[in-house]
């Protein structure tokens, strides 16, 4: 068993709003192996997002804090660390990828000015240098023309090729560790296509450690190995994507995979769903956070104290009655 | 056979592309370019592309939301195509429309009751009496408490906006709705509550549906048969089991597989597609597919190929058409 890359425990991060304090992840605990690939699943709101920005130290100043917990990466306790040493890390040792290409690129930069700002950042190249690794790595993720798109802005480019420049911008400095945060959702189905392909490709190319944040189960099915299952803050389940598809323990799960339009589904047929909607984070029950969207629900559902269950090894359950259902 | 519903002849839609503030037309968008189709009663026709593909400008012309530039919208035998404003009136009760965003579609300074209220005095039908009670029964129909109608939009979920804009869409017993990516924006247990109330009502009213969306699984799931479009043609149409399991065109082919598959055990052979979507500005010459297509001939570029027929109720347009 090598040691994990990365190895968040019971992380706590709260946002301080005009309603008070909401506990947007609440005690989050996951470990990744280097070059490992984990996806963390769940609806808006249930703090998959919040989960990434405590990792990457990009929380909100001054509203959003981490209570408590540990981020250990390598080593070294993120959630304490400060932030130039955190600049030190981002970009270089852990990068992200974020949902909306336009939003994440500087509109009135070049293309070339902002790769070539994350290797000015971390490496000592010269000038010269930093245009060469950064038009080799546009051909990587293959954008036609580099040269060309060196001398370019963003509005020139499609979606997809946005996308792509944000991957060559997260990958340039070859981190150990990518947080993708819906990377795809804003892309068509084929363009969605290509650029998981390239994301995959350019992991076993780097043998890169993934975190891919989705709430779509396909793009999980496809590209990880463990997941996580994330419901109003919580993790209410975790296990090998095997455990999670195959043999799913949590009724949100179960839930969650019966109610997705299948290909092979009849047409026209009646969905299962799950009734309800997600509790506030203001307002969240005592006990199972589930428990009012649930079919199983009993009184003891509404005590507090519910913890995660080890069912095998790797895989656990925050739900009282897995044994039984 | 009873008549369809709608039928759609020949439909364009052109848009001008202007630049600078005072200048002239340059170019055209060919945004919808040439196309057919019907909806029967009762039926729902889903109609998938990528962005950029026209087919929100289609349904916004059905709806006439837009005039067309050319072709005819046989609604019931009328032609709305042409249509002024004061002729088309009686026409919007029966054509209504439900977009993807629900918070942008809904007034944000007007209570859900007024919203509902708004169809019945636009089209002056009822009193202050009998419009109140319509609400009440549109909020139950829909699934929404009846206190929510002296609420605001903001105060409900995403889910509970697409049943207010649900509501509003059914409240003139329309026979046809164009649905625009009604569930692209919701939560995955939330997009099913929604699918499941589009297909209840459409039996309660005997609605038809042309379902716009993305995503085909949710298409292939809601819909009778599903019109696949490419860069402001219909490249292929068929009833929905039909086209999953048969699909002719290589663009239908490749959108099939790119889709990922909820299951670990499954391991995609994707047909991936070079590139992205032409612009409609400038599409390609012969079959605007040629320039991402796998199959794609020297031919291809100079011949368009025209909608064959391939099967029973089964039409594709490509030169090399063949069942995977």
């Amino acid at each position: 068993m090598t040691a994990p890359l990365l190895s968040v425990t019971g992380l706590v991060t709260e946002f301080q709003t005009d309603e008070g304090l909401v506990r947007a992840v609440d005690g989050v605990s996951f470990d990744l192996p280097p070059g490992g690939t984990l996806g963390i699943v769940g609806e808006s709101g249930c703090g998959k997002s919040v989960t990434a920005l405590s990792i990457m130290g990009l929380l909100p100043r001054p509203n959003g804090n981490i209570r408590s917990g540990e981020i250990n990466y390598h080593g070294e306790d993120l959630a304490a660390a400060d932030n130039a040493r955190l600049q030190r890390i981002r970009g270089n040792e852990i990068s992200m990828v974020f949902q909306e290409p336009m939003t994440a690129l500087n509109p009135v930069h070049t293309i070339g000015r902002q790769l070539t700002e994350v290797v000015a950042l971390h490496t000592d190249q010269t000038p010269a240098e930093q245009i060469r690794t950064a038009v080799a790595m546009l051909e990587r993720v293959g954008i036609p023309a580099p040269e060309l798109r060196m001398t370019e802005y963003p509005h020139q480019l499609s979606g997809g090729m946005r996308q792509r420049v944000v991957i060559a911008i997260a990958l340039i400095c070859e981190p150990r560790l990518l947080i993708a945060d819906e990377p795809t959702t804003a892309l068509d189905v084929t363009i969605q296509a290509q650029i998981l392909d390239l994301i995959s490709a350019l992991q076993q190319d780097f043998g890169m450690a993934m975190i891919m944040i989705t709430h779509d189960l396909g793009v999980i099915a496809e590209t990880c190995e463990q997941v996580v299952v994330m419901y109003a803050g919580q993790v209410v389940e975790q296990g090998s994507v095997f455990d999670i598809f195959d043999r799913p323990q949590h009724p949100y799960t179960q839930g969650l995979l019966r109610s997705i339009p299948k290909l092979t589904d009849t047409p026209k047929q009646p969905l299962d769903i799950i009734p309800g909607m997600v509790p506030s984070l203001h307002d969240l029950p005592a006990g199972c956070r589930f428990a009012n969207r649930c079919q199983h629900r009993t009184a003891e559902c509404d005590h507090a104290g519910l913890t995660l269950e080890t069912v095998t090894d790797d895989h656990s359950v925050r739900c009282l009655k897995w044994r039984q259902l | 056979m009873s008549a369809p519903l709608l039928e759609v002849r020949d439909l364009k839609m052109h848009f001008p592309v202007k630049s600078g503030f005072f200048s002239r037309a340059k170019a055209r968008n060919f945004a919808v370019d040439g196309v057919n189709l019907t909806i029967n009663p009762g039926e729902t026709l889903g109609l998938v592309g990528e962005s950029g593909c026209g087919k929100s400008t289609l349904g916004r012309c059905i709806s006439r939301l837009y005039e067309p530039t050319a072709g005819e919208i046989l609604f019931k035998g009328a032609n709305l195509a042409g249509m002024r404003h004061r002729q088309l009136l009686p026409y919007r009760q029966n054509i209504q429309m439900i977009f993807q965003d629900p918070m942008e579609s809904l007034n944000a300074r007007h209570t859900v009751g007024e919203i509902l209220e708004e169809p019945f005095l636009i089209h002056g039908i009822g009193n202050a009496q009998t419009r109140r009670q319509a609400v009440s029964k549109l909020l139950d129909t829909v699934g929404l408490p009846g206190r929510s109608a002296s609420r605001y939009p903001f105060e409900f979920s995403g889910g509970q906006r697409q049943r207010i804009g649900i509501a509003r869409a059914i409240a003139l017993k329309p026979e046809l709705i164009i649905c625009d990516e009604p569930v692209s924006a919701l939560d995955v247990s939330i997009q099913s509550q929604i699918l499941n109330l589009l297909m209840d009502l459409q039996k309660e009213f005997n609605l038809a549906y042309l379902f716009i969306a993305h995503d085909l699984a949710v298409v292939k799931h809601i819909s009778d048969r599903v019109a696949i479009m490419y860069l402001g043609k219909i490249v292929e149409q068929a009833s929905s089991d039909d086209m999953y399991h048969r699909p002719f065109h290589p663009y239908t082919q490749s959108l099939i597989s790119a889709i990922p598959i909820p299951d670990p055990h499954h391991t995609a052979t994707r047909i991936l597609l070079k590139g992205d979507v032409p612009s409609p500005i400038s599409p390609p010459s012969g079959c605007a597919f040629h320039t991402r297509c796998p199959k794609a001939q020297a031919s291809c570029q100079h011949d368009a190929p025209i909608l064959k027929t391939l099967a029973p109720e089964h039409i594709a347009a490509c030169h090399f058409a063949a069942a995977p």
